[in-house]
């Protein structure tokens, strides 16, 4: 079991960057300046589909103050995308613009005024091509193939299966199919992408709001042929990502070329509505799903067929096919299980990575689906779902190993805490609904995003000559999730030291060794494993020079919180951490260590196995409370209670943080967000009015909890992940609260109100038919 | 009307004096410059944020005359010409923070901390002048401030807690 008596972890310390957020003076990439910067844009294709017959940019040449304007012959033609098969995308559009807002040219101007001219003097003629919008129809023979390598449209196809799924279906009890449709939605971080590129004395520099900064060096250095030594990513302070700042685009790559014509550094920066073209945002689907249960409910198999809308080209979207079926087996034991998905294109923009990456709308059509077998067979959703929970070491039926996993001790917390036998039992008034619902994620993806052998995570750690302070050093990035402040407490947990005198350099690729950076909620585990190791050695070399000095043996010497003492000789005066490590230093030079980390082999052999796979995965419950005006449809959330078994805590008001932060995201993809497009492919509300984020208003009052006891074996100090997990049993939550309430299940997202009053009026003009 | 010149290429340009933390400035402007783009790039205070320039998420939020929230987006550097602002860089006096900014820290209302100036202006402004709101009054307070990270809950936290008052939720 755990060892809970920690001095640094498991307390809420204030957050490393807290000061310089709060005073303003933290500097994020578009804060960013450089002597004899320039600005740089690029142009959208304003259709949806055409074929490029020419450009002119003669005219805005001729504007006073613009440097540069490129288009595809002058940037690499090499296509980049996230796996060799499925690499489909170009710096600029060369024969074809593949939806409203391709990228087909780009300028460097003095000032960003003057970039706004120049982009309105280029000239490009166009033949305008019948766009696929409709993913649903996008194989059908009338529709143009947008990409010529895909048939049909199809980008991805996924055919898994576990057992003999027919068979599973024939023993049933109860075969049930469900349908349910899901909507564009987008990771919207308050700052928008931006990047400053600075191609000098053969080196390329970049700076960008980026989730990775080694990916992003992979990426550029692939894409311009250059070593990667010589491409130096730093992401500065980055104003939320969410998935959407994983992969570069058309900034990276065009920036630096226009760096490289013009030998100034370029700043390219996208305004809100470019964010939603080019950020990459949820893929919506449609998810068909059979599930086969015995006389008690419990599931015998599972039949998921989806297909998604993947947008213009693949973006990260291979991966999030396979999500939306691989995470699905995890929260309940499906002993035999079937996977079909197809990702389609269409000349939309392109989807990629969000928040719970592609698992969250799966999870709610499983989830809604659960509630309608459970109600069809007269069970109680909390019981369904206590009779099919997860239990610790076990394995998933697609070769997932499960350790540690309190999904039952979730479900029965947040059934106490939502009081939701006694509700169930006495009812709730009328309007009045409770709605609850599971959800699973990866501690980090067991394989990189890129073929390569290199470690997952790596660090190293100085302390500084006089013992004062020590610096971790760690290509990890903080995109505000808190991952400096719980690894400088990981850090100075192992070093026997204190958080408060911790420093950081992160983020650089030439200063911090490599870390793949803040995706699939990997960096507590993963780059907290590496950063313990270090964390750990320093105190070893700590505690071997505290032995010298003291003539004590090592292994009598413990170091906690920077003092260093005699376990059995209680009067000997303590010596500091920083006489020691000044000792040190004098004696043998700088007291440095290093950690790395690379998980384990894990998973099955067959096609798409590693997608998935992790060392660890969190566990979590939502329990939803809602109040239904039948008149208006309008949705009022009375109360929503989240417990999670994510490990040993690290930093609970981080953690609770990363909750809220989830679920709200949840809640606004539930009630209120979607992209809306018009007939021509155009999105009609590319900006924070028209796409409803939730206000301070609109917020429910929310439970947060964690189960106190958990511990994972693979995780440093039993820690796993939070910050993606809590996304995904939001939506079905709140469907079947909402289906509790009235009876009625509206089978697409969002639940808007209208949706609500629309089938609430359908059921009563049956009920009186 | 401030005093205007019209250059070669019959551009007015205006000179405006502007105070912010209570240091003036005189600078030329365009007639288009936003104030949100005078305050970050010719007095590079870059805690004013820009987040979508159309007045819908209240990163750009600074005080005017001390004490209303207003989308600096939304206003023109020739607009502004002799008025009084504060931006986030004059919320704290020398090295002390203000107690909101330390409430802010102590209740991880903070996450990417990109909303967070307009956040802790808006703050401001509420408690200013309504120092004792309700839990209502402070989400009214600050929903022109769009966060996506925290989901509020520890912002209003904070800030009922710097009103001294008993912490919601």
């Amino acid at each position: 079991m755990s060892e809970k008596n920690f001095n640094v972890i498991g307390k809420g310390k204030p957050r490393y960057d807290g000061r310089v957020k709060v005073t303003g003076a933290a500097k994020y990439c578009g804060d960013l300046k450089f002597p004899n910067m320039l600005y740089g844009k690029m142009l959208g294709s304003p259709y949806a589909h055409a074929k490029i017959l020419s450009i002119d940019t003669s005219e805005a040449m001729k504007i006073p103050g613009v440097k540069a304007v490129i288009t595809a012959k002058d940037v690499p033609s090499l296509k980049y995308g996230i796996s060799p098969a499925r690499w489909d995308e170009n710096c600029l559009c060369i024969e074809k613009a593949l939806f409203v807002g391709d990228k087909v040219a780009a300028v460097a101007c003095v000032d960003e005024e003057t970039c706004y001219k120049a982009l309105k003097a280029i000239k490009v003629e166009y033949e305008v091509l019948k766009p696929v919008l409709d993913y649903m129809h996008a194989d059908e023979d009338d529709m143009p193939q947008i990409h010529e390598k895909y048939a049909k449209n199809i980008n991805t196809e996924i055919h898994q299966e576990f057992g003999d799924i027919k068979k599973a279906f024939a023993e049933a009890h109860y075969v049930r199919t469900d349908t349910f449709v899901g909507q564009r939605c987008y990771q919207c971080p308050i700052e928008p992408h931006s990047a400053v590129c600075i191609w000098q004395d053969n080196k390329l520099t970049v700076y960008s709001s980026t989730q990775s900064v080694h990916y992003f060096q992979h990426y550029i250095a692939r894409e311009f042929e250059l070593p990667m030594g010589d491409v130096r990513v730093i992401a500065p302070f980055v104003g939320g990502g969410f998935g959407g700042k994983l992969e570069p685009t058309g900034l990276e790559f065009n920036g630096a070329a226009l760096s490289r014509i013009t030998g100034r550094p370029v700043k390219m920066f996208y305004d809100r509505q470019e964010m939603f073209q080019h950020n990459r945002g949820r893929h919506q689907g449609t998810y068909k799903i059979t599930s086969g249960v015995d006389k008690d409910g419990k599931i015998l198999g599972c039949h998921v067929d989806f297909q998604t809308d993947g947008g213009a080209y693949t973006s990260l979207g291979i991966a999030t096919a396979y999500y939306a079926g691989a995470l699905l087996p995890l929260t309940y034991e499906i002993p035999v299980y079937k996977f079909d998905n197809r990702r389609m294109y269409t000349n939309l923009p392109a989807c990629g990575a969000h928040r719970g990456h592609g698992a969250p709308q799966p999870k709610y059509a499983f989830e809604s689906h659960m509630d309608n077998i459970a109600k069809a067979m007269g069970i109680d959703p909390l019981d369904i779902r206590l009779r099919n929970a997860r239990r610790p070491n076990t394995e998933t039926v697609n070769n997932f190993k499960v350790n540690s996993c309190g999904m039952k001790e979730c479900l029965e917390r947040a059934g106490e805490l939502s009081d939701w036998r006694k509700k169930k039992k006495e009812g709730l008034p009328k309007g009045r609904g409770i709605g609850i619902s599971t959800g699973s994620f990866v501690t980090g993806a067991g394989y990189p995003i890129y073929r390569t052998d290199l470690p997952h995570a790596s660090c190293m750690i100085r302390v500084h000559e006089d013992g004062t302070s020590a610096t971790l050093y760690s290509g990890t990035v903080d995109i505000g999730q808190g991952s400096h402040t719980i690894l400088c407490q990981m850090a100075a947990e192992a070093m026997g030291y204190r958080y408060e005198n911790m420093k950081m350099v992160a983020s650089d690729t030439e200063t911090c060794p490599l870390d793949f950076g803040a995706y699939a909620s990997r960096q507590t585990l993963m780059s907290g494993s590496a950063v313990k190791q270090a964390g750990e050695e320093i105190k070893r070399q700590i505690i071997d020079m505290a032995s010298t000095m003291l003539n004590l043996p090592p292994e009598d010497l413990k170091c906690e919180l920077g003092v260093i003492s005699s376990i059995s000789r209680p009067k000997v005066a303590p010596i500091t951490f920083e006489e020691v490590a000044r000792r040190f230093f004098v004696l043998r030079g700088p007291l440095i260590a290093k950690g790395v980390y690379t998980p384990p082999r894990l998973g099955g052999t067959f096609k798409g196995a590693p997608v998935g796979t992790s060392p660890a995965y969190s566990f979590c419950v939502q329990a939803a409370e809602v109040q239904i005006d039948e008149e208006t449809g309008k949705i009022d959330v009375e109360r929503v209670w989240d417990v999670h078994d994510v490990g040993q805590v690290i930093n609970p008001v981080n953690l609770h943080g990363q909750v809220h932060g989830a679920l709200y995201m949840g809640l606004g993809e539930t009630i209120w967000e979607q992209v809306h497009f018009d007939s021509n492919g155009k999105i009609v509300n590319g900006n924070l009015g028209g796409y409803m984020i939730m206000t301070a208003l609109d917020m429910p009052p929310i439970t947060s909890e964690v189960l106190e006891d958990s511990y994972e074996i693979a995780g440093p100090w039993g820690a796993k992940e939070v910050g993606e997990g809590a996304t995904n049993p939001t939506i079905g939550a709140f469907r079947n609260a909402i289906f509790d309430a009235m009876g009625v299940s509206v089978n697409s997202v969002p639940l808007t109100y209208e949706k609500v009053w629309r089938a609430l009026k359908e059921k009563r003009e049956s009920e009186n038919k | 009307m401030s005093n205007m010149i019209i250059d070669k290429d019959g551009v007015r340009r205006y000179v405006v004096s502007i105070t912010v933390n209570g240091d003036e400035y005189t600078k030329m402007v365009k007639s288009n410059t936003l104030l949100v783009n005078f305050l970050r790039d010719a007095l590079d205070l870059t805690g004013t944020k820009k987040g979508c320039e159309l007045g819908d998420c209240g990163s750009c939020t600074v005080l005017l005359d001390g004490k209303t929230p207003i989308n600096s987006c939304l206003m023109l550097a020739v607009e502004a010409d002799g008025r009084e602002f504060i931006t986030v860089e004059g919320v704290a006096s020398h090295e002390k923070l203000d107690h909101i900014q330390e409430k802010f820290i102590e209740h991880g209302a903070l996450q990417c901390g990109y909303c967070t100036p307009g956040m802790i202006l808006s703050a401001k402004a509420l408690l200013t002048r309504n120092p004792k709101p309700t839990e209502h009054e402070v989400r009214e307070a600050i929903a022109g401030n769009l966060c996506r990270c925290t989901g509020y809950i520890n912002i209003i936290k904070a800030i009922m807690d710097a009103s001294g008052q008993e912490i919601p939720m």
